[in-house]
């Protein structure tokens, strides 16, 4: 499959953005968002209440 | 020629206190691992140590040690047990670490790493019992604080000694630096140097960011893609154990499974000279890097001979050659059935992450992630440098089921929780590790130590014994279950091995 076509080739920063963009606008898409919509109020729930403070806190030695 | 694979994974956790200013890692983690081994019993558990005999982390796969070269140090003081599923349980720089015991196929690894979680799972909530009220450890599955440190997740493989090494060094560099696409736990930022946040909000890896050479001894500080230590815990004139650093620890089972399955098999086809062509990447250690930091995986790289290749085609060519492999020669040297399990599920995971990477937010963890941290932080408004999205990025490997942020994401699973908890404590019946495994329940008294290529009794006046266990493939149920369930003494079981 080496003669593959190629497909457009963006670079690493346009191509996040890309990413960003795309928007749900398929009835999949929609149902996928409202699924997220209940995760993310979940989320609320359980995130570390003071985030600055435990990513601050989250130090390792390092290891292999 | 290739031969059937042997794999193991061994992952360091990390750990953080809670409810304390002391920080104290290393403790923290033996107390963590000593409260596992002394739940569910009334008094110590029997203690079966590791047995450091034949332990030689400073020998390179090319014949020498390069002057200046560090050898990792073995750290015999510390908290090192062997459990009755034939895994290795320990501190390992200031981390808790868990080896899986050695396994024959990718199913299997993922069913013992789900194990080793729910152990970790289990010992966190034995260590909040002997801890003061408001202290508490939790465990992580991750590779990094995001603040430049970084833990690894090994794994192990099993090679044929008449494989040249250059030969392995060659496409397995290829084979590492492409398969990031679907092995990447997602980070949000960077740690490598010279690069800010701005211009990677978010990546594939945790670890790619800590490659700093190509080949190498070393395993904590100038991290190299391949490996040399050249300790094969088997018969060193028949074996090497590949020894593989860069992969990330993965919560996804489906990463896991791809990342092992698919390396099990490019492995044989290294063995058996069948890859047609070499993939060599013009600057290696930066094609790792440029592959994590490409959330498209489409973008091609430089190679040696000039031309151009994005990390998918790579993977597309991999995949069509073990296809064809497995087509001409079977599965016997790559994990049986699983192989074609593997095949078929790699071959849908390139397929999708060209359609569109974000439609395997169910299926890989750097997707996962991604689509999680995307809706957050539209719906919260905030940037990717937000302290939130970092909380979130680590809490997403936080082992406790409640605030384990990948259990709510309804990722693919691979394993049964209900076969994890029975592989918790018992070990897969078609290596040593059933050997290992078996003889620790039946005599943990007469155990003193144990490690992956020997076992060692003391049964009473006699002097010690030592069990080699050179051959990874023996010791299995087929070989002595009936043997083991014959002998009510260990002293039975030395007698009849003729030791």
């Amino acid at each position: 499959m080496a003669e593959r076509e190629q497909k457009k080739r963006p670079t690493p920063r346009e191509s996040q953005e890309q990413i960003d963009e795309t928007p749900a606008a398929s009835e999949e898409g929609e149902k996928l968002k409202s699924e997220l919509d209940d995760l993310l109020d979940e989320i609320d729930e359980v995130l570390e209440t003071n985030a600055e403070d435990f990513v601050k806190s989250y130090i390792q030695k390092g290891g292999q | 020629m290739a031969i059937p694979k042997t794999i193991g994974v061994e992952t360091e956790y990390g750990i953080l206190i809670r409810g304390t200013d002391e920080s104290n890692p290393i403790a923290a983690s033996s107390l963590l691992i000593n409260a596992y081994l002394n739940a569910d019993r009334e008094g110590p558990a029997p203690r079966v140590g590791w047995d450091f005999e034949d332990e030689s982390p400073g020998m390179d796969q090319r014949g020498f040690a390069p002057v200046g070269s560090m050898p990792p140090e073995v750290e015999t003081h510390l908290v090192n047990a062997v459990l009755t599923n034939g895994a290795r349980y320990y501190v390992d720089h200031a981390h808790p670490e868990i080896s899986t015991p050695e396994c024959t196929n990718a199913h299997d690894v993922v069913l013992f790493d789900r194990a080793a979680e729910l152990i970790a799972i289990k010992s966190m909530i034995a260590a909040d019992q002997v801890l003061p009220d408001e202290q508490s450890l939790v465990v992580y599955k991750n590779n990094s604080d995001g603040k430049g440190n970084s833990y690894g997740c090994h794994e192990n493989y099993l090679v044929d000694r008449q494989t040249p090494f250059s030969d392995i060094v060659t496409h397995a560099t290829a084979h590492f630096i492409t398969r990031q696409i679907f092995t990447g736990s997602g980070k949000v930022g960077v740690e490598a140097p010279g690069l800010t946040s701005d211009e990677v909000p978010f990546q594939v890896t945790q670890r790619a960011d800590f490659f700093e050479e190509e080949v190498g001894l070393e395993t904590t500080l100038k991290r190299p893609i391949i490996n040399t230590r050249d300790e094969p815990h088997a018969d060193a004139q028949k074996y090497r154990r590949l020894h593989v650093i860069v992969g990330d620890a993965n919560m996804s089972q489906v990463s896991t499974y791809l990342k092992v399955g698919t390396t099990a098999i490019i492995l044989a086809l290294i063995e058996d000279d069948f890859l047609p062509r070499q993939f060599v990447f013009d600057a290696p250690v930066r094609a790792m890097r440029e592959v994590s930091y490409d959330l498209t995986v489409a973008e091609p790289l430089p190679m040696a001979d000039g031309t151009r290749m994005s990390a998918l085609e790579v993977q597309w060519e991999f995949l069509e050659q073990s296809r064809k492999y497995v087509e001409e020669r079977g599965t016997e040297h790559v994990g049986g059935d699983v192989a074609v399990d593997v095949l078929d599920r790699w071959e849908h995971v390139l397929g999708a992450l060209e359609d569109d990477p974000m439609q395997l937010a169910d299926q890989l963890d750097w997707v996962a992630k991604y689509r999680l941290l995307q809706s957050f932080k539209e719906r919260h408004g905030v940037n990717w440098d937000d302290a939130k999205l970092r909380a979130l990025d680590i809490q997403y490997h936080d082992l406790r089921p409640y605030k384990c942020l990948f259990n709510k994401l309804d990722v693919a699973t691979i394993v049964d929780d209900a076969d994890a908890t029975v592989a918790m404590l018992s070990p897969p019946d078609d290596t040593r590790a059933y050997f290992r495994g078996e003889c620790l329940k039946r005599w943990p008294e007469q155990i003193v130590a144990a490690n992956w290529d020997s076992m060692v009794f003391d049964i009473g006046d006699e002097p010690l014994r030592r069990v080699p266990m050179m051959e990874p493939t023996r010791g299995t149920r087929a070989h002595v279950g009936n043997l083991l369930e014959e002998c009510d003494e260990a002293a039975e079981l030395l007698e009849k091995l003729g030791n």
